[in-house]
């Protein structure tokens, strides 16, 4: 590798030992990777020493510290030894979303340790100079980059959105990469930091209307399976690209395949033509998505829902935007519900619903707002519960694979139908 | 025996039983860390566990909880032995580093086409090379297949 001189003295340790380690674990990650040098960012999202009480005890077993300094020394920066974690380097680096809503902590089913524990470890990331977010929706809650900005993201559906509506510049990191970024202000230069590895390799011609959010999302679940982790273009019948339409389609996209970044003719902010999203080359494949594969995307989403008795109904994958809290508070407003509901945002978000009345509203039903995490990522459900409706793919996807229920998935409408009647009704149109 | 040829992403040396899929692996959501046991709805290894095996598969999709969900492997005992792969991503790199296992990717030939789940197979990591001992067994019992 090609190591800059602020590169070369921190790995001599002149940062002290903490960014040593660090940027020592970047090497490897780098190496690995094949990356020829570091990029500069400022703009980290990640998960930094935030830990669950399994890793807590099993430092506190096998090194004798579970605090916040040992699982970010020992876990997150892979070191041999506990050091002292010196502050974010500067610029943004900002905590993702966690394992609860401490207000909610009872309802999600955890316990009075891991509360204490979380609230914990969120005084030492303040103290650290991590910016408490508490999302996987950063982009809405305040970290906005600019196009062409190197950041280090970890959470993939806000990674694509990241690289394809905002046109800044991220990998998927994970846990490890990002703190050791927070410390040392560096990342592999490698894959989207890239110009030439962003242009599209697969052509998608959407054939029948993508309009609303939910055959967005299912768009998305088909070009995952069809291009798994390669960089489509879209072209055709596909409207009203408002972000909350992106945000949906690319964590879908992201959770049926490893989309990292997409195109859209005209739409995305590096896709002006069809020729330069491709970067003047050929695509290796062309993929239609028609009416038959719009269905067939319904069907294996709904694959295993059978009890239409809907007791759960989830929404907010990923973090519901401010517009999402406005149609389910008028849908809502002044009726009530059959049916758990449980809607998830982030933290600022959540703040503007407050204020604006949308949160009254959807509590004044019996359905509960929460923040910080989702069902998936707490591994909560209400209890007894069997049968979910969601309106995410992302999270149909993943949820009855962790929790072992039966999912339907459709609108936010049939979704608030199934609230209020308890019975699912939903069905393609 | 058959030799392939790539580069080491992680070094050191394991050989095992190989647990091979021509589907690509979630991390966060799609193995359980606890036991290594493959849990994503219709992924082909649904069930099975990559404990202490030679994983061999196309590479990562998913989640960026890949290299924490691998991570958590290796402290719950669970990882695999070594990584065979085609795919380099940034979640199996720094999986791959963060698991600590030897692993092996860019090989001259395509290592699903020439191994199969069952094979002897041996990983170094430093130089780069996968060893493959092709499982055999007695006539009378492939034919009785």
């Amino acid at each position: 590798m090609i190591l800059a001189d602020d590169e070369k003295a921190m790995l001599d340790g002149a940062g002290g030992i903490a960014r040593q380690r660090a940027m020592e674990l970047l090497v490897r990650y780098a190496e690995a990777l094949g990356a020829e040098r570091f990029v500069d960012t400022k703009n980290i999202a990640g998960v930094p020493g935030s830990s669950t009480v399994f890793l807590q005890k099993y430092f506190e077993e096998h090194a004798g510290d579970g605090s916040f300094e040992a699982v970010f020394s020992l876990y997150d920066l892979d070191a041999g030894e506990v050091m002292s974690i010196p502050s974010a380097a500067g610029g943004n680096c900002c905590h993702l979303q966690g394992g609860m809503d401490l207000a909610h902590g009872a309802d999600l089913g955890m316990s009075p340790e891991a509360m204490q524990h979380q609230r914990d470890d969120e005084a030492e990331l303040a103290r650290h100079g991590v910016r408490i977010m508490k999302t996987c929706t950063p982009y809405l809650a305040g970290n906005l980059p600019l196009k062409g900005e190197h950041c280090a993201w970890m959470e993939s559906s806000a990674v694509v959105y990241c690289n394809s509506v905002i046109g800044a510049r991220t990998n998927t990191e994970g846990r490890e990469s990002t703190s050791a970024a927070m410390l040392t202000g560096k990342i592999p230069d490698w894959g989207f930091h890239r110009d030439e590895y962003r242009r599209a390799t697969h052509l998608i011609e959407v054939e029948t209307p993508v309009e609303g959010v939910m055959d967005w999302g299912m768009l998305g679940y088909f070009i995952g399976y069809a291009v798994e982790e390669n960089i489509p273009v879209l072209t055709g019948s596909i409207r009203q690209a408002d972000p909350l339409r992106h945000k949906h389609f690319g964590a879908a996209a992201a959770s049926s395949g490893g989309v990292e970044m997409y195109h859209i003719v005209g739409v995305t902010p590096e896709s002006a033509t069809l020729e330069i999203a491709l970067g003047g080359r050929k695509p290796v494949a062309a993929i239609k998505y028609g009416s038959a594969e719009r269905r067939r995307v319904y069907e294996t989403l709904n694959a295993n829902g059978r009890d239409a008795n809907v007791v759960y109904v989830m929404l907010g994958c990923p973090h519901a935007s401010i517009d999402q809290f406005r149609e389910v508070a008028r849908l809502l407003d002044g009726r009530r519900i059959k049916t758990h509901l449980w809607m998830f945002t982030s933290r600022a978000v959540k703040t503007v619903a407050d204020m604006s009345g949308f949160t009254q509203k959807i509590e004044n039903a019996g359905g509960l707002v929460m923040t910080d995490t989702c069902s998936a990522i707490a591994r909560a459900v209400p209890k007894g519960t069997k049968v979910v409706a969601l309106d995410s793919a992302k999270q149909t996807h993943y949820l009855p694979a962790m929790v072992g229920v039966e999912a339907w998935f459709g609108t936010t409408e049939d979704c608030i139908h199934a609230a209020l009647t308890g019975r699912w009704a939903g069905e393609l149109l | 025996m058959i030799l392939l040829h790539g580069r080491g992403i992680v070094g050191g040396c394991a050989e095992g039983e190989a647990l091979v899929t021509r589907q690509t692996i979630s991390g966060w959501g799609g193995i359980d860390p606890m036991t290594g046991t493959v849990i994503e709805m219709r992924h082909e290894l649904r069930g099975q566990s990559f404990k202490d095996k030679v994983l061999v598969f196309p590479g990562a999709k998913g989640s960026s909880g890949w290299s924490n969900a691998f991570h958590m492997t290796r402290l719950t005992k669970s990882a695999p032995l070594a990584m065979v792969f085609n795919q380099m991503t940034t979640k199996i790199a720094l999986g791959a580093v963060v698991t600590r296992v030897p692993a092996v990717t860019e090989l001259d030939r395509d290592p699903l086409d020439v191994i199969e789940t069952g094979d002897w197979v041996k990983v170094d990591g430093d130089r780069g090379v996968v060893e493959v001992i092709k499982r055999c067994e007695p006539a009378w019992r492939a034919n009785l297949k």
